[in-house]
Protein backbone atom coordinates (compact mmCIF):
# COMPACT_ATOMS: atom_id res chain seq x y z
CA UNK A 1 0.00 0.00 0.00
CA UNK A 2 2.81 2.43 0.86
CA UNK A 3 4.41 1.59 -2.47
CA UNK A 4 1.15 2.32 -4.28
CA UNK A 5 0.96 5.73 -2.58
CA UNK A 6 4.60 6.37 -3.55
CA UNK A 7 3.74 5.53 -7.18
CA UNK A 8 0.75 7.91 -7.17
CA UNK A 9 2.80 10.68 -5.51
CA UNK A 10 5.53 10.23 -8.14
CA UNK A 11 2.99 10.39 -10.95
CA UNK A 12 1.21 13.49 -9.61
CA UNK A 13 4.56 15.17 -8.87
CA UNK A 14 5.66 14.54 -12.46
CA UNK A 15 2.47 16.11 -13.85
CA UNK A 16 3.06 19.15 -11.63
CA UNK A 17 6.63 19.49 -12.90
CA UNK A 18 5.54 19.19 -16.53
CA UNK A 19 2.60 21.61 -16.29
CA UNK A 20 4.70 24.18 -14.43
CA UNK A 21 7.43 24.15 -17.10
CA UNK A 22 10.13 22.74 -14.84
CA UNK A 23 10.97 19.91 -17.25
CA UNK A 24 12.00 22.52 -19.84
CA UNK A 25 15.67 23.23 -19.30
CA UNK A 26 15.51 26.71 -20.85
CA UNK A 27 12.83 27.73 -18.31
CA UNK A 28 15.02 26.67 -15.38
CA UNK A 29 18.18 28.17 -16.87
CA UNK A 30 16.17 31.29 -17.64
CA UNK A 31 15.36 31.62 -13.94
CA UNK A 32 19.03 31.29 -13.02
CA UNK A 33 19.97 33.77 -15.78
CA UNK A 34 19.38 36.59 -13.32
CA UNK A 35 21.50 39.07 -15.24
CA UNK A 36 20.03 38.12 -18.63
CA UNK A 37 16.41 37.72 -19.75
CA UNK A 38 15.07 36.56 -16.40
CA UNK A 39 12.27 33.95 -16.43
CA UNK A 40 10.44 34.07 -13.10
CA UNK A 41 8.31 30.92 -13.56
CA UNK A 42 10.33 29.00 -10.98
CA UNK A 43 9.29 31.56 -8.35
CA UNK A 44 5.66 30.76 -9.17
CA UNK A 45 6.25 27.00 -8.90
CA UNK A 46 7.98 27.33 -5.53
CA UNK A 47 5.31 29.74 -4.28
CA UNK A 48 2.47 27.43 -5.37
CA UNK A 49 4.06 24.33 -3.85
CA UNK A 50 5.07 26.00 -0.59
CA UNK A 51 1.69 27.75 -0.21
CA UNK A 52 -0.10 24.39 -0.34
CA UNK A 53 2.41 22.34 1.61
CA UNK A 54 3.07 24.77 4.45
CA UNK A 55 -0.68 24.63 5.25
CA UNK A 56 -1.06 20.86 4.84
CA UNK A 57 2.16 20.28 6.82
CA UNK A 58 0.73 22.24 9.76
CA UNK A 59 -2.40 20.08 9.87
CA UNK A 60 -0.76 16.72 9.10
CA UNK A 61 1.79 17.26 11.87
CA UNK A 62 -1.04 17.55 14.40
CA UNK A 63 -1.55 13.80 13.92
CA UNK A 64 0.50 11.39 16.02
CA UNK A 65 1.36 9.28 12.99
CA UNK A 66 0.77 9.12 9.22
CA UNK A 67 -2.13 7.01 7.92
CA UNK A 68 -0.02 4.03 6.82
CA UNK A 69 2.86 4.02 9.33
CA UNK A 70 3.37 4.38 13.05
CA UNK A 71 5.70 7.37 12.85
CA UNK A 72 6.81 10.31 10.73
CA UNK A 73 10.25 10.18 9.10
CA UNK A 74 11.24 13.83 9.13
CA UNK A 75 14.83 15.09 8.93
CA UNK A 76 16.18 15.87 12.39
CA UNK A 77 19.50 17.57 11.59
CA UNK A 78 19.63 21.22 12.65
CA UNK A 79 23.26 22.24 12.20
CA UNK A 80 24.49 24.34 9.32
CA UNK A 81 27.73 22.56 8.49
CA UNK A 82 30.30 22.44 5.71
CA UNK A 83 28.62 19.37 4.19
CA UNK A 84 25.33 21.20 3.73
CA UNK A 85 26.93 24.33 2.27
CA UNK A 86 29.45 22.58 0.03
CA UNK A 87 26.86 20.03 -1.16
CA UNK A 88 24.32 22.74 -2.00
CA UNK A 89 27.02 24.73 -3.85
CA UNK A 90 28.12 21.72 -5.95
CA UNK A 91 24.49 20.83 -6.66
CA UNK A 92 23.79 24.44 -7.69
CA UNK A 93 26.69 24.44 -10.16
CA UNK A 94 25.41 21.24 -11.83
CA UNK A 95 21.79 22.44 -11.76
CA UNK A 96 22.68 25.72 -13.45
CA UNK A 97 24.93 24.13 -16.07
CA UNK A 98 22.17 21.93 -17.54
CA UNK A 99 18.98 23.40 -16.05
CA UNK A 100 18.04 19.98 -14.70
CA UNK A 101 17.56 18.84 -11.11
CA UNK A 102 16.84 15.23 -10.05
CA UNK A 103 13.02 15.29 -10.35
CA UNK A 104 12.70 16.79 -13.84
CA UNK A 105 15.69 14.67 -14.94
CA UNK A 106 13.93 11.41 -14.04
CA UNK A 107 10.54 12.54 -15.44
CA UNK A 108 12.28 13.50 -18.71
CA UNK A 109 13.61 9.96 -19.18
CA UNK A 110 10.09 9.34 -20.55
CA UNK A 111 10.93 11.61 -23.51
CA UNK A 112 13.38 9.01 -24.78
CA UNK A 113 15.98 11.74 -25.41
CA UNK A 114 19.54 10.56 -24.88
CA UNK A 115 20.60 13.78 -23.11
CA UNK A 116 18.42 12.89 -20.11
CA UNK A 117 19.74 9.32 -19.99
CA UNK A 118 23.30 10.73 -19.92
CA UNK A 119 22.34 13.20 -17.19
CA UNK A 120 20.63 10.64 -14.92
CA UNK A 121 23.31 7.95 -15.43
CA UNK A 122 25.96 10.54 -14.47
CA UNK A 123 23.87 11.63 -11.48
CA UNK A 124 23.72 8.04 -10.21
CA UNK A 125 27.50 7.76 -10.71
CA UNK A 126 27.97 11.00 -8.74
CA UNK A 127 25.86 9.63 -5.88
CA UNK A 128 27.75 6.33 -5.84
CA UNK A 129 31.15 8.06 -6.01
CA UNK A 130 30.22 10.23 -3.04
CA UNK A 131 29.05 7.22 -1.03
CA UNK A 132 32.28 5.38 -1.90
CA UNK A 133 34.50 8.34 -0.92
CA UNK A 134 32.56 8.80 2.31
CA UNK A 135 32.85 5.14 3.26
CA UNK A 136 36.64 5.29 2.70
CA UNK A 137 36.97 8.45 4.80
CA UNK A 138 35.08 6.88 7.68
CA UNK A 139 37.50 3.97 7.93
CA UNK B 1 2.90 32.23 -14.75
CA UNK B 2 -0.59 30.76 -14.10
CA UNK B 3 0.64 27.35 -15.29
CA UNK B 4 3.66 27.70 -12.97
CA UNK B 5 1.42 28.37 -9.96
CA UNK B 6 -0.98 25.53 -10.84
CA UNK B 7 1.90 23.10 -11.44
CA UNK B 8 3.48 24.22 -8.17
CA UNK B 9 0.22 23.63 -6.31
CA UNK B 10 0.01 20.11 -7.80
CA UNK B 11 3.55 19.47 -6.54
CA UNK B 12 2.50 20.78 -3.10
CA UNK B 13 -0.45 18.36 -3.17
CA UNK B 14 1.79 15.42 -4.13
CA UNK B 15 4.29 16.00 -1.31
CA UNK B 16 1.37 16.44 1.12
CA UNK B 17 -0.03 13.01 0.16
CA UNK B 18 3.40 11.45 0.80
CA UNK B 19 3.54 13.00 4.27
CA UNK B 20 -0.08 12.20 5.17
CA UNK B 21 0.00 8.54 4.08
CA UNK B 22 3.64 7.46 4.37
CA UNK B 23 4.98 10.04 6.81
CA UNK B 24 7.89 10.88 4.54
CA UNK B 25 9.49 13.92 2.96
CA UNK B 26 9.39 13.85 -0.86
CA UNK B 27 13.06 14.58 -1.46
CA UNK B 28 13.83 13.15 -4.86
CA UNK B 29 17.61 12.97 -4.51
CA UNK B 30 17.20 11.29 -1.12
CA UNK B 31 14.67 8.76 -2.43
CA UNK B 32 16.93 7.89 -5.38
CA UNK B 33 20.20 7.71 -3.41
CA UNK B 34 18.43 5.59 -0.76
CA UNK B 35 17.37 3.15 -3.48
CA UNK B 36 21.05 2.78 -4.46
CA UNK B 37 21.99 1.37 -1.06
CA UNK B 38 21.69 -2.40 -1.13
CA UNK B 39 21.16 -2.56 2.62
CA UNK B 40 17.99 -0.48 2.61
CA UNK B 41 14.95 -2.62 3.29
CA UNK B 42 12.54 -0.02 1.89
CA UNK B 43 13.61 -0.37 -1.73
CA UNK B 44 10.13 -1.11 -3.13
CA UNK B 45 8.40 2.20 -2.34
CA UNK B 46 11.44 4.13 -3.56
CA UNK B 47 11.45 2.18 -6.81
CA UNK B 48 7.70 2.66 -7.30
CA UNK B 49 8.02 6.40 -6.64
CA UNK B 50 10.63 6.63 -9.41
CA UNK B 51 8.41 4.50 -11.66
CA UNK B 52 5.55 6.92 -10.89
CA UNK B 53 7.71 9.88 -11.98
CA UNK B 54 8.53 8.20 -15.29
CA UNK B 55 4.89 7.14 -15.81
CA UNK B 56 3.90 10.77 -15.22
CA UNK B 57 6.46 11.70 -17.88
CA UNK B 58 4.82 9.31 -20.35
CA UNK B 59 1.41 10.91 -19.65
CA UNK B 60 2.95 14.37 -20.17
CA UNK B 61 4.04 13.33 -23.66
CA UNK B 62 0.33 13.10 -24.55
CA UNK B 63 -1.28 15.90 -22.52
CA UNK B 64 1.61 18.43 -22.45
CA UNK B 65 4.00 17.56 -25.31
CA UNK B 66 5.98 20.81 -25.01
CA UNK B 67 7.32 19.50 -21.67
CA UNK B 68 10.38 17.95 -23.28
CA UNK B 69 11.15 20.37 -26.09
CA UNK B 70 14.77 21.39 -26.30
CA UNK B 71 15.54 25.07 -26.65
CA UNK B 72 18.84 24.96 -24.77
CA UNK B 73 21.69 25.75 -27.11
CA UNK B 74 25.34 24.89 -26.81
CA UNK B 75 24.85 21.72 -24.78
CA UNK B 76 26.89 18.61 -25.61
CA UNK B 77 26.55 15.19 -23.98
CA UNK B 78 29.71 16.04 -22.02
CA UNK B 79 27.87 18.99 -20.51
CA UNK B 80 24.97 16.78 -19.45
CA UNK B 81 27.40 14.24 -17.99
CA UNK B 82 29.30 16.92 -16.04
CA UNK B 83 26.08 18.50 -14.74
CA UNK B 84 24.59 15.13 -13.78
CA UNK B 85 27.70 14.13 -11.84
CA UNK B 86 27.76 17.43 -9.89
CA UNK B 87 24.02 17.13 -9.14
CA UNK B 88 24.39 13.55 -7.88
CA UNK B 89 27.50 14.23 -5.78
CA UNK B 90 26.24 17.55 -4.40
CA UNK B 91 22.73 16.41 -3.45
CA UNK B 92 23.98 13.45 -1.40
CA UNK B 93 26.67 15.59 0.29
CA UNK B 94 24.16 18.39 0.97
CA UNK B 95 21.28 16.04 1.90
CA UNK B 96 18.77 17.33 -0.62
CA UNK B 97 17.74 19.03 -3.82
CA UNK B 98 15.04 21.38 -5.05
CA UNK B 99 12.22 19.12 -3.80
CA UNK B 100 13.60 18.08 -0.40
CA UNK B 101 15.15 21.40 0.63
CA UNK B 102 13.33 23.81 -1.69
CA UNK B 103 9.73 22.63 -1.34
CA UNK B 104 9.44 20.32 1.68
CA UNK B 105 12.12 21.94 3.84
CA UNK B 106 10.99 25.53 3.32
CA UNK B 107 7.38 24.49 3.99
CA UNK B 108 8.55 23.08 7.35
CA UNK B 109 10.49 26.32 7.97
CA UNK B 110 13.71 24.31 8.31
CA UNK B 111 16.61 26.76 8.64
CA UNK B 112 18.99 24.21 7.08
CA UNK B 113 16.76 23.91 4.00
CA UNK B 114 16.23 27.67 3.66
CA UNK B 115 20.01 28.21 3.71
CA UNK B 116 20.67 25.26 1.36
CA UNK B 117 18.10 26.66 -1.10
CA UNK B 118 19.70 30.11 -1.04
CA UNK B 119 23.12 28.53 -1.61
CA UNK B 120 22.09 26.31 -4.54
CA UNK B 121 20.18 29.12 -6.26
CA UNK B 122 23.21 31.43 -5.81
CA UNK B 123 25.56 28.82 -7.27
CA UNK B 124 23.05 28.07 -10.03
CA UNK B 125 23.19 31.74 -10.99
CA UNK B 126 27.00 31.63 -10.88
CA UNK B 127 26.97 28.48 -13.03
CA UNK B 128 24.82 30.17 -15.68
CA UNK B 129 27.15 33.19 -15.63
CA UNK B 130 30.15 30.88 -16.22
CA UNK B 131 28.21 28.98 -18.90
CA UNK B 132 27.43 32.20 -20.78
CA UNK B 133 31.02 33.44 -20.43
CA UNK B 134 32.36 30.18 -21.91
CA UNK B 135 29.68 29.36 -24.47
CA UNK B 136 27.76 32.52 -25.24
CA UNK B 137 24.03 31.86 -24.97
CA UNK B 138 22.18 29.60 -22.51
Amino acid sequence: MKSLIAFIVGLVFALGLGISGMTQTHVVKGFLDLFGSWNMNLVGVMAGAIAIHSVTFYFIKKRNSPLLDNKFYLPTAKNIDKRLLLGAAIFGLGWGWAGICPGPGIVSLASGQLRFVVFIASMLVGMLVFKFVESKLKK
Amino acid sequence: MVEALIGGAIIGLAVSLMLLFNGRVTGISGIVSGALSITKSDFSWRFLFILGLITGGVILRFIHPESFQSLSQNMSYYDYALAGFLVGFGTVLGSGCTSGHGVCGISRLSVRSIIATMVFITFGVISVLIFKAVKGEI
